[in-house]
């Protein structure tokens, strides 16, 4: 994925997504601090405000905590509440895209099922 | 939030030529703004009158809760960057650094001579002797030196190249982070300042077109590509901003945000989504309201 935020989507949608994605790879382990929210504004080049609100929305959702004085830090069972999630969402976002692509193409089901046995040996 | 800025119905005309057409905003303490337009929108004009260097034909403003006119205090507390600045025939960029010491109560000047360095300005050179990338670098400096709670930069990176571009972008987040105050990007180059806004207002024709949060804004338009008939469906009842066609493609740009049942509709229908960066959006919304006027 690419280090740079771009313009079209929701600048704190992709932070929080950033740091999701540190934390699926565990990039940043549960009770670890993550950066804050002037470190990502610098880091990003985007406005504190905009940096706060996607560290906020994570927040909200329980996977990130703050303490107080201190930062923010990823929540205990933070990792499987994203992996979760993520699942769900794998589906709508690759598989119908998949199926659809396809059927515009005349693969049948069965030669999708194969090729993704193929893929899966590759 | 305090206001730091509050603007009532201002109209500004020369003549029959109106330059700003009954606008009415406020601006916030400690958040950085856009103010986007084309060229000629009437952007300085707004600028000029917020600084008390032009008188309004109308309207009412109030910097800090008080009329700027002859108003040393409030004006003190106004930083305004020209794009084009004049200084006297032989000032050097430190003769500047001096003057501006007086002029501005929160001048730090071990943070004017840091930038000085970083820009990489010849301190000892004379003013009417710089390069026009230079000159602007000057102008930021003072625009960040002078940590006044109101700054207004109007199109400071003229000439500037990509390193001090982004030198700038740097310095302003970080000294904004330690030194909260009202920054004010006033610019047509859209694309490189988006991600610094928190708030944008953009001006057409000397109208207010657009008064959002950036954030909003981002996810505000949708652009929706595929057969013709199709997408005339699927757009059917929405806010049309663009339309393009393209061989037997039509692409559509409409505003508001698509549900979830919505997207996948799209999806299952062969239809392909596009999001709409800040940028295009403007360009859109700005372009469409000419066009609109001229037929």
């Amino acid at each position: 994925m690419s280090l740079l935020i771009d313009d079209s989507s929701p600048i704190f949608v992709q932070i929080a997504e950033r740091i999701e994605n540190d934390i699926i790879e565990g990039l940043l382990p549960e009770e670890t601090q993550v950066p804050s929210t002037n470190q990502f504004a610098s880091f990003y080049q985007i406005n504190p405000a905009t940096a706060a609100k996607g560290v906020n929305l994570l927040v909200d959702q329980g996977i990130l905590y703050k303490k107080r004085g201190i930062g923010m830090f990823v929540t205990e069972g933070a990792r499987d509440k994203l992996m979760e999630k993520r699942r769900e969402r794998f589906f709508e976002q690759y598989v119908i895209t998949m199926v659809n692509e396809a059927k515009k193409l005349g693969i049948t089901i069965e030669q999708l099922t194969e090729m993704i046995r193929k893929g899966g040996n590759a | 939030m305090n206001r730091v800025l509050e603007i009532n119905r201002l109209t500004k005309s020369y003549g029959e030529a109106v330059a700003l057409n009954n606008i009415s905003f406020s601006l916030e303490e400690g958040k950085i703004y856009g103010l986007l337009g084309r060229n000629g929108a009437g952007k300085t004009t707004l600028m000029h009158i917020i600084t008390a260097q032009l008188f309004a034909t109308s309207g009412e403003v109030k910097v800090f809760g008080e009329n700027p006119y002859e108003n040393d205090r409030v004006l003190s507390q106004v930083c305004f960057i020209k794009e084009s600045q004049k200084y006297p025939e032989f000032y050097r960029i430190k003769d500047v650094l001096v003057i501006s010491k007086d002029i501005f109560p929160n001048w730090d000047a071990e943070y004017a001579l840091q930038l000085v360095h970083d820009f990489n300005l010849p301190i000892n050179r004379k003013i009417k002797k710089l390069s026009r990338g230079m000159l602007s670098a000057v102008g930021i400096i003072i625009g960040l030196a002078s940590r006044a709670p109101l700054t207004f930069f109007d199109e400071p990176y003229l000439g500037l190249d990509a390193v001090a571009r982004t030198i700038f972008y740097d310095r302003l987040l970080e000294d904004y982070a330690e030194h909260p105050r009202t920054v004010v990007l006033s610019t047509h180059l859209i694309d490189e300042v988006s991600k610094l806004l928190e708030h944008v207002i953009v001006i057409d024709n000397g109208k207010m077109l657009v008064n959002e949060d950036a954030e909003t804004l981002r996810g505000q338009a949708i652009t929706i590509t595929g057969p013709a008939a199709k997408v005339e469906e699927f757009s059917r009842g929405k806010k049309i901003i663009q339309r393009e066609g393209f061989g037997g493609l039509v692409s559509v740009t409409v505003l508001g945000n698509l549900s979830l049942p919505e997207q996948k509709q799209a999806q299952v229908t062969g239809l392909e989504l596009a999001p709409v960066s800040l940028q295009q959006l403007i360009v859109r919304l700005t372009t469409d309201n000419n066009e609109r006027k001229a037929a």
